[in-house]
């Protein structure tokens, strides 16, 4: 397993996500700077988490411009994976990696809690490969920006084209603000169109130790990277 | 300095103006006072020029000097054999074992904040971290104290908003987790909100950094944002009454940058791998100022410095500007000769300031040179050494009068109180503030906001084949109400209640910081607050063995005369040895409940100054409850105890709202019901008896009501130790709360208002 971590300054999740992996493969992965122009040849990139660039302009907006990610451009059309969690998400989307737009909370504020998300019927995925439609995993979110909203094309074209990864799960009728954030089709992540590529705004990497955020995180990222590896 | 015209041309017309020579009318508006004045310009044999008015007005503030708490400071217990460094430094530090030392310290923030919420809260988090990180710590933890005014007040929502959001856009941008911490509501806070930050960090024992300078010749290096017009005399602003006009202060709340905060973070960090740091310091309140003159006057050295090569946001900004600044996101360190190249390489790597702009002396004194002519030129003794230290008259009021609970003539039933209570945003659940902080980042939370007493953080990398590892506790407490009635009482109160919360999430208490709140210390009544406060303080610390590191003093929080209540907050550090061993606070379905410290002959409960006299009759007074300090070591001690063993399956300390409120909230996660015993001697009493309301909602101190799977054992070993305590019952299915004949109430209910009360303030 070749894994990298990509680090801007202002990432804050680098750390985590690079225990999770360590704690998957049992090595730490490369870690690459912004301003790397050269890589070597990767199973999977990971963007973790955090304020790149400080959130100015627009999340995501500058990072998306950073030497970096003609590089990660190059390993996606390799046919490398690729996971953007949270605010690599939200860079993955500025980047015109994956479509749509993640605009603020509808309630306006920073949202910090548990989530179930439910599995959806996806296209072939490595990350998703190993789960059946219906399968609900327990993540927390945190963020300021992870309302997903598209145009009415977009939602039926991900959505007919198994493009949605997961949804955020209403665990009873009752529940009301069971999306935290306000997404349409209550999206949690998408796919691209080959399904090598996953955004996501939930942490799996925050969910991999039973006495705090359960392990279902731990579950998804050991169940992808085994894909991903063949 | 006499200048020709020529030169003087050459220098802009403020600079100009920073040079000239002051007088007392300017003085007295930077907040000095004539015998200060004329205390200044004897000790440096001249008159001030405005630039060096300016450093001994922020130097000699309350917020810098202390002057008014000094005195009592030092009777604060500050040792014991874990303490690694004590007050004085940037932040205390204790050692936790492996080698590794927790570094932490609260810090106050108030009148920023009050005037511009979001930017002072943001910038109370930046600065206590840096206090943190400054001494060689990654900080891993941060918590709060809040005070708000009356919810109806027609300011707090709007501030309890922009607070909020500010804390969580600091902490949240940069990355620490923030994990507890408490909010308060009273009218008294009206005019000046609270708003006390705390950092937890953690280092190597053997690498820790001081401010101390060191080596005549030594380079002393400016590193982080660039210098603004922000921010000017924040220290003073802080330490002066509020009046009407105090909006138009707004220029001086500082601006934060939490972006630059976490570069800053890291490139310190990076360079503190090496071994080239000689020594640190933050540019904290009176930024350039205090940082030069703490740094040369700890050394007993002197510096000479260049302010045209300090990196400025806006041009043409004067040396009285620059040193007065309070920009954020900045240092100044001291660094090995010769390191400067390989030091500067970090920070562009993080693309941050770094210039050096002057050097240490063995001269004594401040040297500033701006436009080629000197600015300044000040022995550095008289800043510290001389700042004035008062022996302010006080005298501490205790309200010796006992509130009887027939006091109260209720007509009210178990579950009306309860429903009040849970209506009240004292109690009710904080929720909808603590989702809005990043409480997970980092992965190493383990119990935080609400969940336990104490929020338990994971020592990152102690991992074993037996455990996940150490875990740091942590907690903020203070029940103002009792400071205010009593505040030796109050003291000793904040201090066991914080200890309670620690060995209730299963840790044991180590130390201290300390955030002393109070109003105007030329008041002798608030001199006696505070006077009174730091001996209950200092007597729970002695008995307990939590030495105070660090801390804070606000002063002066009054609007037009009117004072907050007392509010010395107690920030507690302790340690937990296994993770898995920690305590959350919610019983599991046929747990037993059994409350320590309280045995079958306790009846009549205190309900003086209690949560439940506020909120029967809109106010309170008499005395609050007692305090028992060996009582409380032997709570604490048996704690420890019980938990050692792996007995318990939760705890939780009874404080605000009195025993009844502590049930409702540990049953509330699981949903589930409890059949209260009732001690014989209230078995025939009625839901609307007064008597039966003290024993519900009094509230006596030195209980902590614990939850167990193992009833025998534990019985057995609180036998053995002598520990009074009362079975309260098996947890049940049925949600419901029933008091033996008396009354049956809804858990399930109750938690809704619970979890209703402030979004249907704040939404």
């Amino acid at each position: 397993m070749r894994a990298a971590v990509a680090i801007f300054p202002g990432s804050n999740c680098d750390r985590d996500m690079i225990v999770a992996l360590k704690k998957i493969t049992g090595k730490s992965p490369l870690k690459l700077w912004h301003k790397d122009t050269e890589a070597p040849n990767l199973d999977l990139i990971v963007i973790p988490g955090g304020f790149s660039f400080g959130d100015y302009l627009r999340c995501g907006a500058l990072a998306a411009r950073s030497p970096i990610i003609k590089n990660i451009k190059n390993h996606i059309s390799r046919g490398g994976a690729l996971l953007g969690v949270c605010n690599g998400f939200q860079i993955l989307i500025e980047a015109n990696i994956l479509p749509g737009s993640l605009v603020r909370n509808k309630k306006l504020l920073f949202t910090c809690r548990e989530t179930t998300l439910e599995v959806q019927n996806s296209l072939q995925s490595p990350f998703l490969s190993s789960f059946n439609t219906g399968d609900y995993l327990n993540i927390p979110v945190a963020h300021n920006e992870g309302n997903y909203i598209a145009n009415t094309e977009l939602l039926k074209e991900l959505e007919n084209d198994g493009r949605i990864a997961f949804k955020y799960k209403q665990n009873s009728e009752i529940e009301t603000d069971y999306n935290p954030n306000g997404s349409l089709h209550d999206i949690a992540g998408i796919l691209s169109k080959n399904g090598r590529v996953l955004g996501m705004m939930p942490h799996p990497e925050r969910s991999i130790n039973s006495l705090h955020g359960g392990t279902d995180g731990l579950k998804f990222l050991t169940k992808s990277i085994e894909e991903i590896v063949g | 300095m006499k200048k020709t015209n020529l030169e003087l041309k050459e220098i802009n017309k403020n600079e100009y103006i920073a040079q000239q020579e002051s007088n007392l009318n300017q003085a007295l508006e930077m907040g000095l006072s004539k015998d200060e004045f004329e205390l200044i310009c004897n000790k440096i044999q001249k008159i001030p020029n405005q630039t060096e008015l300016g450093i001994f007005s922020a130097m000699f503030s309350e917020h810098c000097s202390y002057k008014s708490s000094k005195k009592w400071l030092k009777t604060l217990p500050t040792k014991a054999e874990h303490v690694i460094q004590g007050p004085g430094e940037n932040a205390g530090v204790i050692d936790i074992g492996n080698d590794q030392a927790a570094v932490f310290k609260i810090e106050s923030h108030n009148h920023p904040s009050f005037i511009e919420p979001y930017e002072g809260s943001a910038t109370g988090v930046g600065g206590i971290l840096r206090d943190v990180f400054t001494m060689g710590a990654r900080p891993i933890a941060l918590l709060n104290a809040l005070r708000f005014g009356s919810i109806n007040h027609p300011l707090t929502k709007h501030l309890v908003s922009g607070v909020v959001k500010g804390i969580g856009g600091y902490g949240n941008c940069i990355g620490i987790p923030t994990v507890g911490g408490e909010t308060n509501f009273n009218k008294s806070y009206d005019g000046n909100i609270l708003v006390n930050a705390m950092a937890v960090g953690l280092a190597k024992k053997d690498r820790i950094f001081y401010s101390a300078a060191t080596g005549a010749g030594n380079p002393v290096i400016y590193v982080g944002a660039k210098t603004g017009r922000d921010g000017i005399h924040g220290a003073t602003m802080a330490s002066a009454e509020f009046t009407k006009s105090s909006s138009e202060k707004r220029p001086t709340v500082q601006v934060g940058d939490p972006f630059t905060g976490k570069l800053l973070l890291e490139a310190c960090l990076e360079l503190m791998q090496t071994d080239v740091v000689l020594s640190i310091q933050d540019m904290g309140a009176a930024g350039l100022t205090s940082s030069s003159v703490e740094m040369a006057s700890k050394g007993g050295l002197g510096m000479h410095l260049n302010l045209d090569l300090v990196p400025t946001r806006e041009e043409e900004m004067t040396s009285y500007e620059i040193m007065l600044s309070e920009s954020q996101e900045r240092m100044l360190m001291i660094l090995k000769p010769g390191s400067e190249e390989a030091a500067k390489l970090i920070f562009n790597k993080w693309d941050l300031d770094f210039a050096n702009i002057g050097k240490v002396t063995n001269t004594g004194r401040l040297i500033l040179d701006k436009n080629g002519f000197e600015a300044c030129n000040i022995p550095i003794n008289p800043l510290v050494e001389d700042a004035p230290e008062y022996n302010r008259p006080y005298e501490i009021f205790q309200d010796k009068k006992i509130v009887k609970s027939d006091y109260f003539k209720s007509n009210q039933t178990l579950n009306d109180i309860l429903i009040k209570m849970f209506k009240n945003p004292n109690i009710a659940s904080k929720k909808w503030i603590w989702e809005q902080y990043d409480s997970s980042v980092m992965g190493d939370t383990i119990l935080c906001n609400g969940k336990s007493d104490a929020a338990i953080v994971k020592i990152h990398g102690t991992e074993t084949k037996n455990t996940l590892g150490k875990g740091i506790a942590m907690t903020t407490d203070c029940t103002p109400r009792y400071v205010k009635s009593d505040p030796i009482t109050g003291g000793m109160q904040a201090v066991c209640e914080a200890a309670r919360n620690i060995v209730a999430s299963g840790a044991r208490p180590l130390a201290i910081t300390n955030n002393l709140n109070f109003g105007n210390p030329e008041k002798i009544s608030v001199m006696g607050e505070i006077v009174g406060s730091i001996k209950g303080i200092s007597q729970a610390a002695l008995t307990l063995n939590t030495p105070i590191v660090s801390g804070n003093v606000s002063l002066y929080n009054e609007t037009n005369g009117q004072g907050i209540l007392p509010t010395p907050v107690i920030g507690m550090v302790g340690i937990i040895d296994e993770v898995e061993n920690s305590l959350g606070i919610s019983a599991e379905n046929n747990n037993t409940l059994i409350i320590l410290g309280q045995n079958e002959d306790f009846i009549e409960g205190w309900l003086g100054c209690s949560l439940y006299q506020e909120i029967v009759t809109d106010d309170f007074d008499g005395a609050p409850p007692p305090i028992n300090l060996n009582a409380e070591k032997k709570i604490i001690d048996m704690m420890l105890t019980l938990n050692d063993n792996n007995l318990l399956t939760g705890a939780h300390d009874i404080s605000d709202g009195g025993l009844l409120t502590a049930i409702c909230e540990m049953l509330f996660e699981n949903n589930l019901g409890l059949n209260v015993n009732l001690p014989k001697a209230l078995l025939s009493s009625k839901t609307k008896d007064h008597l039966t309301h003290s024993w519900c909602f009094g509230e006596n101190q030195g209980r902590i009501i614990i939850s167990t799977n193992k009833t025998d054992e534990v019985v057995s070993l609180l036998k053995k130790y002598l520990i009074d305590y009362f079975i309260l019952g098996s947890t049940n299915t049925t949600s419901n709360l029933n008091l033996s004949n008396v009354d049956t109430i809804s858990i399930s209910e109750l938690n809704s208002i619970n979890e209703a009360t402030i979004p249907s303030i704040m939404d």
